[in-house]
């Protein structure tokens, strides 16, 4: 029962890529204009344009170029970056995305680390004291600040941190070799912004979860059965709530991956957000390809993980009768 | 016997949201002595569950103490600190409530949950709590109870929970036991058997018990005095001889007066033949249907075989069997809400489409639904009206005065007063809700009720009082009814011809004297002794037949082959009951038993 649940989700995970693809495929398609167009420019004839295509593959049809393309993608194969992005025409896009892949993924580990403990640590304490005047401060704080969209908590942190007290830098600049403490101070205020946006989500649901396991007769009886508070919501609880906490973690830390579009541009930093959009802006097919298609693995793969938990919490699929 | 728990003036109200403060328990006193079984009885909204907490010097939430003491051992557990509760609880006092399958935490393991309090008071450490629990399962008759412990709530049958709820209360060896109705929830079958063990547990531990239920008959097994409160306070109060044979109150008479004989040949009404028609109401024909993906005509889950029952015109057919026997899905076969995977289901002799979306308006109004749980069956947000309205427009078209007037009748009809028309559901007791749920029914005028464990929810006061109307209904009206109900006392006192499910095959049928009286069925038989009867040394008795400790609690099988019955009949043949399915015997005016044992051998 176990290894049929866990195959049907990767089944549907699997069909859900190749669906993704496609429309991914079919939506690039329909932007007007076309790279060979950009590339040449004011010197764009009609012949020029017509053999640059054809040296590019885009006069076959679409669905020869989506085959093409899919094979590619499937052997490691990115393609080849049609505008250049700074790294001139022609440069394969894996290493175009390979340095914005690694800054994606430290700012998003930082955030993890220090998001995940936070939010567990705020959801329980305030689902154990429901209507103390600590609950009610972190309900409040974490209501106001999912109201606020996250270009204006950024805003605010920087005139704050950056302006007024003048701590860490407005913007990131990195120079590729920083470690330890200079890092941290670099990445301050990208790391401040979202760890204040995803956590109020995560202590959001994961006080929901719990005060909604507590009402349940099975936490009275531990209660009539003498059981201190702390192992009721530890032990008794928290079990019975991984499902939607786990998920609820893993839609931010896909986003945190493909979603902090602004909170990027912001702090002009070069991560794989940011990449698709000057993608978008050079009508470079490929890797603007590329990049939906490395946010919908993260999605999906973050997705089966948080299924997986959700299911191997559960003793019923565990251990059938 | 020196005194354990003296409860002394206990007051305890609710509080209102705005601040009111409403009385719940009234000023209550008795005392309990050491290893004596005290039961608390009276309907709900008696207190009596209130009471039973306070013994651990808790309240549900919304409500508190407000007056009295309940001293424990001359110490008040109403003014003690949190962490002297705590230690008080699960250690010295110890608690049991009504459905174990909800209080146990699904995700973690029995044995966890059964050692857990003992282990975190200091009394034992976990592997001398393992063994006691070890020790426990076997006291309490639990199957395999070297592994039972590492084994997962959703694993084990309700009545097994049930003595496992024991289990964790008897873990920690406390002096006092809060048992809150833990065997209302369980079949006859179980409900006896998990009675047995707790007798027998509470006995050789030495522990005092307060015993909260509804049920007198069960309380005259178990207890020692007896209680009897109404509406937070105590009505009467005595030992259980005393009040059981010779109570002296009004209110204990009344309870007494409600609790039904057990059930037997001679207790229904005279059949009425004067709504008799050629073809029967309602007829369902060989019947297979269940849950799942349908291959070949059967579905993965089947939860019915080859099911046939007809009901005459003004007939009451009773349907009883243990709870997962296919009671309800037959009633929804027959409502359309289940489309059989085999066989017909027949209106007045015409054949009527297996689902509920494809059968005409006309067929629809005829078949009527009462569900079991007014409080889920009646929309919140609408008014009685509305309720009562909505069938009168969609079946029979009427609107405006003429509504309003049969609206009015109709409530006449359930013996509700005009004024509930424009009430909402919430405002009404759970007594007047299932008269509403049940008007709603009639509103259509209907020839064939379906009445799915009506009565179940509601004390037995109550449920009587409904039974009464029900009977003046059919013979007003001429409606036949299917009546569903795992309480064999009101089938026998209401249904004209009993249908017995057994795994989902019909294991008897026939008139209702004929099936209440013997021969029987081994599983009728099973059944009926499982009634408990309302006189003190009943279950000591019964637990001695060769029937009872054959059958009880054991889990039901569906099996393909043979009779279904076979690991829990005393009369079994090896060989030939697990092999070949059982043959129907006729024995005369539409009485039939399905058992490889001939007449002659049913009987003794």
């Amino acid at each position: 029962m176990l290894w049929r649940a866990l195959l049907s989700r990767l089944g549907i995970s699997l069909v859900t890529l190749w669906v993704v693809s496609v429309l991914i495929f079919i939506g690039t398609n329909l932007l007007p204009g076309d790279v060979a167009q950009i590339i040449l420019g004011q010197m764009a004839t009609p012949e020029s344009t017509a053999a640059l295509r054809a040296k590019l593959g885009l006069d076959k049809p679409p669905y020869l170029q989506y085959v093409v393309w899919l094979q590619n993608v499937a052997m490691g194969d990115l393609g080849i970056s049609k505008a250049g992005l700074g790294a001139g025409l022609g440069t394969p896009i894996v290493e175009i995305l390979e340095p914005r892949i690694f800054n994606t993924l430290r700012l998003t580990g930082l955030v993890t680390v220090i998001v995940i403990p936070i939010s567990l640590f705020l959801g329980l304490i305030a689902a154990m004291h429901p209507g103390t005047r600590l609950d009610r401060a972190v309900t409040f704080s974490t209501l106001s600040l999912i109201s606020v969209p996250d270009f204006l908590v950024a805003t605010m942190l920087v005139l704050i941190f950056a302006v007024f007290l003048g701590w860490f830098p407005a913007i990131v600049y990195l120079r590729g070799d920083e470690t330890g403490w200079v890092l941290i101070k670099t990445l301050a205020m990208p790391i401040l912004t979202l760890v204040i946006v995803a956590s109020s989500q995560i202590i959001r649901m994961t006080r929901a979860t719990v005060l909604n396991v507590m009402s349940s007769p099975y936490i009275e009886m531990a209660i009539l059965k003498g059981v201190p508070r702390k192992r009721i919501i530890l032990r008794h609880a928290l079990f019975n709530a991984v499902g939607p906490i786990v998920n609820v973690i893993a839609l931010n830390l896909a986003w945190l991956v493909g979603g902090v579009v602004v909170v990027e541009q912001i702090f002009s930093y070069p991560g794989l957000a940011k990449l698709m959009v000057e993608g978008v802006l050079m009508r470079d097919l490929p890797l603007v390809q590329a990049c939906a298609m490395i946010f919908c693995v993260t999605y999906i793969v973050l997705i089966f993980i948080a299924d997986m938990a959700t299911i191997l919490s559960n003793p019923r699929l565990r251990h059938p009768k | 016997m020196s005194i354990l728990l003296e409860v002394d003036h206990l007051k305890i109200s609710a509080r209102k949201d705005d601040d009111n403060l409403t009385p719940i328990v009234k000023g209550v006193s008795f005392n309990v002595a050491r290893g004596e079984v005290i039961a608390l009885i009276g309907e709900s909204g008696s207190g009596k569950t209130t009471i039973a907490l306070a013994a651990l010097g808790y309240t549900k939430p919304g409500l508190e103490f407000t007056g009295g003491q309940v001293r424990l051992e001359g110490e008040d557990v109403i003014t003690m600190a949190s962490d002297q509760l705590r230690a008080l609880r699960g250690q010295r006092v110890a608690y049991l409530a009504q459905s174990a399958a909800a209080t146990f935490n699904p995700a973690l393991t029995i044995g966890e949950q059964v050692t857990e309090s003992c282990v975190l008071h200091g009394i034992l450490n976990q592997e001398q709590a393992n063994e006691r629990a070890e020790f426990l399962y076997r006291a309490l008759e639990l199957p395999d109870p070297d592994r039972l412990g590492k084994r997962y709530p959703h694993q084990v049958s309700g009545g097994q929970l049930q003595r496992l709820m024991a289990a964790t209360a008897l873990c920690g060896k406390p002096d006092l036991l809060v048992l809150d109705e833990p065997t209302t929830a369980l079949d006859v079958t179980t409900q006896i058997e998990v009675l047995k063990a707790f007798k027998s547990v509470i006995k050789q531990e030495g522990s005092a018990a307060i015993y909260v239920t509804h049920d007198l008959s069960v309380v005259a097994q178990i207890a020692d005095h007896i209680v009897v409160l109404y509406a937070g306070e105590v009505q009467e109060h005595g030992s259980a001889e005393q009040v059981v044979s010779h109570p002296g109150h009004d209110y204990t008479r009344r309870l007494m007066h409600a609790v039904r004989p057990p059930p037997g040949a001679g207790q229904g009404e005279e059949t009425s033949s004067e709504h008799h028609r050629e073809a029967p109401a309602l007829e369902v024909k060989d019947i297979v249907a269940g849950y799942g993906k349908t291959q070949n005509g059967i579905p993965s889950i089947t939860v019915l075989r080859d099911v046939n029952v007809s009901i005459e015109r003004g007939h009451t057919v009773g349907v009883i069997g243990e709870s997962g026997c296919g009671k309800s899905t037959l009633a929804r076969v027959m409502a359309g809400l289940l489309p059989a995977a085999q066989g017909k289901v027949l209106l007045d002799g015409e054949t009527l489409k297996p689902a509920l979306q494809r059968r005409s308006r006309g067929e629809l109004q005829k078949v009527q639904f009462v569900f079991q749980m007014a409080d889920t069956a009646l929309n919140p947000r609408q008014r009685i009206d509305h309720i009562l309205g909505r069938p009168l427009e969609f079946y029979l078209g009427l609107k405006g005065k003429e509504k309003r007037r049969r609206i009015g009748e109709l409530l006449q009809m359930v013996e509700l007063p005009q004024e509930f028309a424009g009430r909402y559901p919430e405002e009404l007791s759970g007594g007047q809700k299932q008269r509403v749920n049940l008007a709603r029914a009639l509103a259509a005028s209907p020839e064939v009720l379906l009445c799915d464990e009506v009565i179940s929810a509601l004390d037995s006061i109550v449920g009587a009082n409904v039974i009464e109307l029900l009977k003046r209904l059919r013979k007003q009206t001429g409606v036949s009814f299917v009546f569903i109900s795992h309480d064999l006392s009101t089938v026998a006192s209401f249904a004209d011809e009993i249908v017995v499910l057994y795994a989902g095959r019909v294991v008897e049928k026939g008139a209702t004297d004929a099936v209440l009286s013997p021969p029987y069925h081994p599983y009728t038989r099973l059944l009926i002794s499982s009634v408990p009867e309302l006189r003190v040394g009943w279950l000591e008795e019964t637990m001695q037949t060769q029937e009872a400790q054959a059958g009880i609690d054991r889990v039901v099988t569906l099996t393909d082959t043979g009779c279904p019955f076979f690991d829990r009949c005393p009369l079994a043949i090896k060989d030939t009951c697990d092999r070949e399915t059982a043959p129907a015997r006729q024995l005369g005016a539409g009485h039939t038993i399905e058992c490889h044992r001939s007449e002659a051998e049913f009987v003794h």
